[in-house]
């Protein structure tokens, strides 16, 4: 357990309102200065079934879920063993449950946790109208020290405009709540707050993919065609009144197909465009990626995954499309695959994908995942990024124009239509410099390595990975398994283990002159990733140089990766080094 | 440098500068050359300046043909012509965009895009050159293939297939402007592509345009085509005059007056405004309202639907 910080989880069948409880709170705890992260587990139903709003509330930013659950609260039992699993409970946690629904269930009560009964059901009926979710609130919020301000500031907010009635039937249940902490035996409250010295940061409240949204917008995007599929479609919700507010569009397209080939229409047009999809959607997308490389079309893709492979595990997360990204295309066909690792990362990673796309006129992925994309948090306002779609563009062609010169960089000015003298056809086929049609090899050859060496001979910064820390042992890592290794390392630090962390955000190209550098000294690694196969992992041997002494450590989803097993494997590897 | 016979080019175009200097790989005697002549007197006709026109095509024989013109181009992937053109006349409003194919780039691995293209009403205009065959992968049947067409090794006993019904399916998808051309008659076929390119939404014409290499008896269809279709916007109307069609009646079946699409319009804002729902504030967060507040009913009881694919 990370120090002062609380995870607890409300767990109720879909209806009961544990999302919206869990919402509340986070926005209230957010309202009192605290900071935190609410994650959503639910199956695949539409209404019914199992759900969990999962949260981690501290004085200080939180980079993902704790090994355990410190308070567990179930307003019912329906369908808790099909994602206990998700919800790790060990003798520390407390187990809060209504007597009034039946015994606490074998796979929950061989935890160890302790048990404590509230008659949740009981003291509702003692509210007219009351709603046994803004019990349970009320006595969570007291049970951790949340002060009963914000929540009521925050309730204001949510229900002000439902009347004075609902909003006191509301606090009446919180107040209700509230008087059963004391039947709670144990201290759940985060140690108090540090007396904030000199002017607080600006924090916001937003989810990665919101994150992704805004990220696309700060980049220059001023079009988007998107079919919905789950986890991606908050990004394309998001961004369709965002949009044409700053003068572009979205469309809601027919299929994946489509979505990514209107992309690729407007961005020919000169429109810095962007769509979001997960595993099925992306796999449709493919061969139009491939069409965006030949043709030199930029584009960007946030692939927000989820398990797979087929249709998976819609609503859960998982790392498992990094294959496909980076090895989906047909044909040698080189493009940017950029993976932010955390929930603000989403906003950088994004709006940089767009700078890099627009810059070398090639398509972008972006490898987010639905811990992040769906995950809300209370972060420090983002540092804001001045990554911004540039484009090369030829505002003046002569006589001699090519669209596809090879030119030093591998970049070539683009005509935009409109441009007078500029005429040309973008082609997917293989082509001269002119763009015509050919099948010559030399022209194949040529363009080619156009096409490699622009994205091979760009700079692209300290920004292609996060590397933090010293040390012999280091954690090779991506995406949102960032948060719990750099949780880990935090850990193994306190324990005297010292590693460094390299968690790779440009997955494609690769930079293995980079990656030298920050392996130097490194004689062991631990590579961390949320696949079953290893797929970074494999990748990584595939194109570096790594230590004699590599350790995979890899599961996958729907459980999240967790600090403690990370820390675990650091153990390990330092004392095969004291060894 | 402009000279004086440049001057003149850019003032009064002619047909023959919207061709490019790239040869056609297509068959002699191929329909589409004269498609290729109609599309250059038409964007004549209009005077529209080539870098403000945008061709786009899939794959295929006909998909060749915004190489060989001399306006902007894009040759996509096969069956995507329709959403590049949708995304491109969106987001480009000011272009002409023409996006064009065969029957087979259209129909079969396009058909769905081009069922929402006639919903979707974007203003663009869509050519199909329609000759029943896959000429490119050396004739295999298509959509529009009759279902005894015995031609092809991959259907040896013909497909035994309905026919794919282009202007039937426009008619029922919402295409508000439909027509029926002959390549044979590049005059005809330009005077329908002059309009249908003015024309303020999805315009779209099938081209009846022979394959002489694998359907060589197509030859014959200057002997059966013949005009016949009264242009209509009552939708009865133009569906009895197909119920009469021997699939080779041309003119305008149908031409409605519905409005093209036009995306969402906002109040203009920046983006600063647009990050500032995200701070943390006096007021705290601002509630969001998707995917987690329904708040339907009185204490929040209920959460939103779970989404699943």
């Amino acid at each position: 357990m990370q120090a002062n910080s609380l995870s607890l989880a409300l767990i109720g069948s879909g209806g009961t309102g544990v999302m919206t409880a869990g919402q509340i709170l986070l926005d209230a705890a957010a309202q009192a200065g605290w900071y935190g992260l609410m994650t959503r587990s639910f199956g695949p139903q539409i209404r019914g079934g199992e759900a969990a709003a999962i949260l981690r509330l501290a004085h200080h930013p939180i980079q993902g879920q704790d090994d355990h659950l410190d308070l567990f609260l179930a307003l019912d039992w329906g369908n808790i063993e099909r994602f206990a699993a998700e919800l790790p409970l060990a003798e520390h946690s407390t187990v809060i449950a209504d007597p009034a629904q039946g015994d606490v269930p074998q796979v929950i009560a061989r935890t160890g946790a302790r048990q404590a009964m509230v008659p949740l059901k009981e003291v509702t009926k003692s509210v007219k109208g009351g709603r046994a979710n803004m019990v349970a609130l009320g006595l969570v919020a007291e049970l951790i020290g949340l002060p009963r301000a914000a929540l009521m500031q925050t309730l204001n907010k949510v229900l002000g405009r439902k009347g004075e009635d609902v909003l006191q039937t509301a606090e009446a249940c919180l107040q209700a709540g509230a008087e059963q902490a004391k039947a709670v035996d144990t201290s759940l409250a985060l140690e108090a707050k540090p007396t904030p010295e000199g002017e607080q940061p600006e924090r916001w409240a937003l989810t990665g993919n919101e994150a992704a949204g805004l990220g696309a917008l700060r980049g220059g995007v001023r079009f988007s065609a998107a079919y919905p599929i789950t986890p991606s479609t908050d990004i394309v919700e998001w961004l369709a009144p965002e949009l044409p507010k700053l003068g572009g569009c979205l469309v809601q397209a027919e299929d994946e197909l489509s979505a990514i080939n209107m992309c690729l229409g407007a961005s020919f047009g000169g429109t810095p465009s962007i769509t979001a999809t997960s595993g099925p959607g992306l796999a449709l997308m493919i061969e139009t990626l491939g069409l965006a490389v030949a043709s030199e079309t930029p584009v960007v893709v946030v692939d927000v995954m989820r398990g797979g492979p087929s249709t998976g595990i819609p609503t859960k997360s998982e790392q498992s499309d990094l294959n496909i990204a980076l090895y989906g295309l047909h044909g040698d066909a080189p493009h940017l695959v950029v993976a932010p690792n955390s929930i603000t990362d989403c906003l950088a990673a994004t709006q940089w994908s767009v700078h890099l796309a627009e810059a070398l006129q090639t398509p972008a992925l972006v490898l987010s995942d639905q811990a992040m994309g769906q995950a809300r948090a209370i972060v420090d306002k983002p540092i804001p990024m001045d990554w911004k779609a540039e484009r090369r563009t030829a505002d003046k062609p002569g006589e001699d124009y090519l669209r596809y010169r090879i030119t030093d960089d591998g970049v070539s000015p683009m005509a935009i239509p409109g441009t007078v003298g500029g005429v040309y056809t973008a082609d997917g086929l293989e082509h001269a410099e002119r763009g015509t049609p050919s099948s010559q090899a030399d022209h194949h050859q040529g363009q080619l390595d156009k096409r490699l060496h622009k994205l091979t001979g760009y700079d692209y910064g300290e920004y292609w990975a996060d590397i933090e820390g010293e040390g012999e042992l280091a954690v090779i890592t991506w995406g949102s398994s960032t948060g719990p290794v750099r949780e880990a390392l935090d850990r193994a630090r306190a324990e005297g283990i010292t590693a460094r962390l390299i968690s790779v955000r440009l997955l494609s190209p690769v930079q293995p002159e980079a990656m030298a550098e920050a392996l130097r000294g490194v004689s062991r690694a631990l590579v961390v990733e949320q696949t079953h196969g290893g797929q970074f992992h494999h990748y990584l041997r595939a194109h570096y140089d790594l230590p004699a002494t590599v350790q995979a450590f890899h599961h996958p989803g729907p459980l999240a990766i967790r600090p403690g097993e990370v820390l675990e494997q650091l153990r390990q590897l330092a004392q095969q080094e004291a060894a | 440098m402009s000279t004086c016979a440049d001057q003149i080019k850019t003032t009064e175009l002619k047909a023959k500068d919207y061709k490019s200097d790239t040869k056609p790989v297509w068959c002699p005697g191929c329909g589409d050359f004269g498609v290729l002549n109609a599309i250059t007197k038409a964007l004549a006709a209009l005077q529209l300046p080539r870098e403000d026109v945008a061709f786009v095509s899939g794959i295929g024989c006909s998909s060749r043909i915004p190489a060989y013109s001399a306006v902007y181009g894009f040759h996509g992937v096969h069956g995507r012509a329709l959403p590049v053109a949708s995304g491109l006349a969106v987001s480009r409003p000011d272009l002409t965009v023409l996006a064009a194919g065969g029957d087979g780039d259209g129909f079969s691995i396009g058909g769905n895009h081009f069922m929402h293209a006639c919903r979707r009403n974007v203003n663009l205009t869509y050519l199909v050159m329609d000759n029943a065959v896959y000429g490119m992968t050396k004739g295999q049947a298509s959509p529009t293939t009759e279902s005894d067409w015995a031609g092809s090794k991959l259907t040896p006993e013909g497909p035994g297939l309905a026919q794919f019904q282009p202007l039937e399916i426009a008619l029922s998808a919402g295409a508000p402007y439909i027509a029926r051309c002959f390549s044979g008659d590049p005059n005809g076929l330009a005077q329908r592509l002059t309009e249908a390119l003015a024309f303020p939404g999805f315009a779209f014409i099938q081209v009846l345009s022979p394959c002489v290499t694998y359907r060589p008896e197509q030859k014959e269809y200057k002997k059966l085509v013949h005009p016949g279709f009264e242009p209509t916007a009552d939708r009865r109307e133009a569906f009895m005059q197909l119920m009469d069609d021997d699939g080779f009646t041309t003119g305008v079946l149908y031409k409605a007056d519905i409005p093209a699409y036009q995306p969402d319009r906002a109040e203009p804002s920046d983006l600063d405004t647009i990050a500032r729902q995200f701070r943390v504030g006096e007021h705290g967060p601002k509630p969001v309202t998707n995917p987690y507040y329904p708040c339907s009913e009185a204490g929040c009881a209920v959460d939103p639907p779970v989404p699943e694919d």
